[in-house]
């Protein structure tokens, strides 16, 4: 009874073996690109973010002709480029996480919440998801712009606006079956509230597709908040988000690429990597969740 | 049929009645607009005159009616920022600027997503198929803004190929238009790739492979035209990817769109503009992903009586 699965192909042993270990080179990048600047970017920057050298303007990077003083050059009021991408990255950090935990709480516990209430909270919570997949985030964005101005509640509200639904729809999906199971049933014949049944015996089991579906988003929600920031209704000035980096060098496309190149390349590198380790994530949990 | 069609389109008008009480919310969530219309020094008589002649003494019920009442006329006021001009004309004006550019966007990445994505099946791990996976995973990292900057610094100031803004012919649209159409091309190619996957698999491919059919036959008659219609699904998808690529991209490219009139809008504090522009995206994207829902159910039997 040993070999009741046929051996694999040594290629495919080869590439499944492959898909088993952590990916290296993402998370190394992760930690240098986004992780440690956004927590220690005083220590590692070489100049102060805001400060000025006006003698140094429009500087090109070091491997371009410039000096090591300034490693990826200078903007248009000689403001060291290098230190203020590090310091970005907190925002592009700090936003994702805390715009996909209000997501992602919010549009779980209406999934829960659909799927084990069934019958007309169902159908209301679920309707009210529909009309957020049918309008593009851009309306909102649109209509919140111009009614508050650029502000972090309004890139907050916008990235919730943008996840709940599916965190609602994916949720809701499990929760039906879940509830129907022989665990569920026997934790009622025990004496369990239905808060109780919800959080202790539901949730951990939709828990690995929560898990898997956030880290899947944290890249939409990254280059969410830079294309706002670069229109100029995300987070206001004069923080250095990447968004507002690229927006500030477009005029200087000319004479000095470096200045919008470089924020744009740590936000390529920070969402690919996040991508690639969300694959891996759902491989390892949550194999079902492949079409997404 | 005809049952699926009404109950979506109820569907459809129930969600832009949502949005047109979305809008009407926001923009009294905000203070009044007389700040906007009046200089900081008008009198207490000014100030009543314009509250009454806009009607913002009335109850806010009244004053939903009544803008809702006039947005169904195409009226959402006269815009704030190019004096006496009405919001819709201006959106008007600027629209065919955006569909010629999101029309070009959306041929580019059909062109390119559709042949790649079927070639990538066909030759699962071939230097083609790791091409195409490349590009599915790029196209979800790059920000559509930074790549226009950076075809704009490649192409028109680096190789001067091509002018790197304003409008003016073919010339000036290929740029932005592959701008818009990356994300696109990533998302398609993906689909198109594991929907080939998947029908490649099946029985009836097999049948007309052992039949002894040529190979460009059977992957084009019989596996692709099967395969079509989850590409096709993502279509409705498109609609909205192009209207906010539009405002991004024609920003970037400084092309004279309704996407550019947007951000212009939301600078200036725009309010009958802004209206104008959400309430005419909505309608579009709606009515684009009704005619794909359409289109989808009467291709499949099993949508319309699921």
């Amino acid at each position: 009874m040993a070999s009741i699965a046929p051996p694999l192909a040594p290629r495919k042993a080869r590439r499944a073996a492959r898909r088993r270990r952590p990916p290296i080179i993402p998370l190394a990048l992760l930690l240098v690109v986004l992780i440690v600047p956004a927590l220690a970017a005083d220590l590692i920057a070489p100049h102060d973010p805001y400060q000025s050298h006006l003698r140094n303007r429009l500087q090109p990077p070091a491997f371009w002709g410039g000096s090591w003083e300034f490693p990826l050059g200078t903007d248009r009021l000689g403001r060291c480029m290098l230190s203020r991408i590090l310091h970005g990255a907190w925002y592009a950090l700090s936003i994702s996480m805390v715009g996909i935990a209000i997501g992602a709480a919010l549009g779980s516990a209406m999934g829960l919440i659909a799927g084990y209430a069934r019958g007309l909270t169902d159908v209301v919570l679920m309707r009210l998801a529909d009309i957020s997949f049918a309008l593009p985030a851009v309306l909102l964005v649109l209509a919140l712009g111009v009614a508050w101005g650029p502000s972090l509640q309004a890139v907050l509200i916008v990235v919730a606006f943008v996840l709940w639904a599916q965190f609602a729809r994916q949720v809701r999906g499990e929760v039906l079956s879940l509830r129907e199971r022989d665990f569920v049933a026997r934790a009622r014949v025990a004496g369990a509230g239905h808060l109780r049944i919800l959080l202790r015996h539901i949730l951990p089991n939709v828990f690995n597709t929560i898990v898997v579906m956030a880290t899947l988003q944290i890249g939409v929600i990254i280059i969410l908040e830079a294309t706002l920031s670069f229109l100029g209704i995300g987070i206001p000035r004069p923080a250095p988000t990447w968004g507002l980096l690229i927006a500030d060098g477009r005029q200087f496309i000319t004479s000095a690429w470096w200045i919008s190149f470089f924020p744009g390349l740590a936000i390529l590198l920070v969402v690919l990597s996040i991508n690639l380790l969300g694959d891996w994530l759902r491989d390892r949990l949550d194999p079902r969740l492949r079409q997404i | 049929m005809i049952r699926f069609a009404l109950s979506r389109l109820a569907q459809v008008l129930f969600t832009i009645w949502a949005i047109t009480v979305l809008v009407f919310a926001l923009s009294h969530a905000t203070g009044s607009p007389l700040d906007t219309l009046l200089p900081d020094d008008a009198t207490p008589e000014q100030i009543a005159a314009l509250t009454s002649r806009l009607g913002l003494d009335q109850p806010y019920h009244i004053q939903y009616l009544r803008f809702l009442g006039s947005a169904l006329q195409g009226d959402f006021g006269d815009s704030l920022r190019w004096r006496g001009e009405p919001a819709l004309g201006l959106v008007l004006d600027r629209l065919p600027a955006t569909l010629s550019l999101g029309g070009l966007a959306v041929l580019i990445s059909l062109a390119v997503a559709l042949p790649l994505g079927v070639v990538a099946a066909t030759r699962k791990d071939s230097w083609i198929d790791l091409l195409a996976r490349a590009i599915a995973l790029l196209g979800q990292a790059i920000p559509a803004f930074w790549l226009g900057i950076v075809l704009i610094w490649v192409f028109a100031v680096w190789l001067q190929w091509l002018p790197t803004s304003g409008q003016g012919g073919l010339r000036h649209m290929i740029l932005p238009a592959i701008a818009i159409a990356w994300f696109q091309i990533a998302a398609l190619v993906r689909l198109t790739r594991s929907a080939m996957l998947d029908v490649l698999d099946t029985e009836y491919v097999k049948l007309a492979r052992i039949k002894g059919l040529a190979e460009s036959r059977v992957v084009w008659k019989h596996a692709f035209v099967n395969a079509a219609s989850v590409p096709l699904t993502y279509f409705g998808i498109l609609a909205g990817s192009v209207l906010t690529g539009s405002i991004v991209v024609e920003t970037v490219f400084s092309w004279p769109g309704t996407g550019w009139l947007a951000i212009e809008a939301i600078r200036g504090r725009d309010f009958p503009v802004i209206q104008a522009v959400v309430l005419f995206f909505a309608v579009i994207f709606l009515a684009a992903n009704y005619l794909v829902d359409l289109l989808y159910a009467w291709l499949d039997p099993r949508v319309r009586h699921g």
